[in-house]
């Protein structure tokens, strides 16, 4: 089997925050009744995290869930993992009412990272990005320019960027011109 | 810019991250219903000043659909609630009563 890269294989820019790809992630999409205990606890036991409430994320290394709708989550695992993960699901939840799909090569995961992210995300989206609605933990699914991305907080200063793989290298585009050097201005820290 | 809330994912979502819908509660006529009320159906929709009923999906989002209330002159948003009904929620029609006393839309009032 070929090696698998990533859409932007690494890429990373330092401006006035560091924009860099961060690699392969597995990522499974899981789209079901999420209220359910069986539900509950099968995603438990492949990335030891309890679902995630409305609007929020659970992280933990490369393990991760992410409330996506009120039907679908995206479970996050180390890529290597991810055939074994999508196994379990899938057998952990046999004769239940889901589906899961292995996404990982269908995604990019880019990091932003510096005292300015939340000003270069502000740029991009629509989504209130203040402190005082956007903290760690929280995840939002919007617009970045004119394509769909999801993000979340992974501490004050740095977010994960989640984009199509087919649109990677434009949104890497927007998120390394909107924080050209010198472009940010710190409104947030 | 006119920002409704979603019901299902609870987050403010812009004109820019939403897909129009049309005009929201429409009864559906389908075989065996007389030509008239089937073009009603399909092609009859209200224009109206002031107070509209509308469905949106919050398409750049948790991807669900949803209804709107809203005023169609300043864009004053009444409220949002779930697809999953026939007509608006007490509270939104307690809100219009306060807010645009005497109003009337379609069939509801």
């Amino acid at each position: 089997m070929s090696k698998a890269v990533s859409a932007l294989n690494g890429a990373t820019q330092n401006g006035a925050v560091t924009v860099s790809d961060t690699g392969l992630r597995g990522m499974i999409t899981l789209r079901g009744d999420l209220s359910g205990t069986k539900i509950k606890s099968v995603v438990k036991s492949v990335t030891g995290l309890a679902m995630p409430k409305l609007g929020k994320i659970a992280v933990d290394g490369d393990n991760g869930l992410a409330w996506m709708s009120p039907d679908e989550v995206l479970v996050m695992v180390p890529y290597t993992d991810v055939a074994a993960a999508a196994e379990a699901l899938t057998s952990g939840l046999k004769k239940q009412h889901v589906l899961v799909v292995n996404v990982s090569d269908a995604r990019s995961v880019i990091r932003v990272s510096g005292a300015g992210a939340r000003d270069v995300l502000a740029r991009l989206t629509p989504v209130d990005m203040h402190a005082s609605k956007l903290t760690a933990g929280d995840l939002r699914r919007a617009r970045l320019a004119q394509v769909a991305g999801a993000f979340w907080l992974v501490d004050d200063t740095a977010i994960d960027v989640i984009c199509f793989r087919s649109v990677s290298d434009y949104v890497y585009g927007l998120l390394t011109m909107a924080s050209a050097h010198d472009a940010v201005e710190v409104f947030h820290s | 810019m006119l920002i409704l809330t979603c019901p299902y994912c609870g987050q403010e979502a812009d004109e820019t991250t939403l897909h129009a819908g049309g005009e929201a509660h429409i009864t559906r006529y389908g075989p065996g219903s007389s030509d008239q009320e089937f073009e009603d159906y399909i092609f009859a929709r209200q224009n109206p000043k002031g107070v509209h009923f509308e469905r949106w999906q919050h398409a750049y989002g948790c991807g669900k659909w949803f209804h709107a209330a809203r005023c169609t002159t300043t864009l004053e948003v009444f409220g949002t609630y779930s697809a999953q009904t026939l007509e608006p929620p007490k509270e939104v029609t307690d809100l219009l009563d306060e807010k645009r006393p005497g109003w009337s839309w379609g069939t509801l009032k």
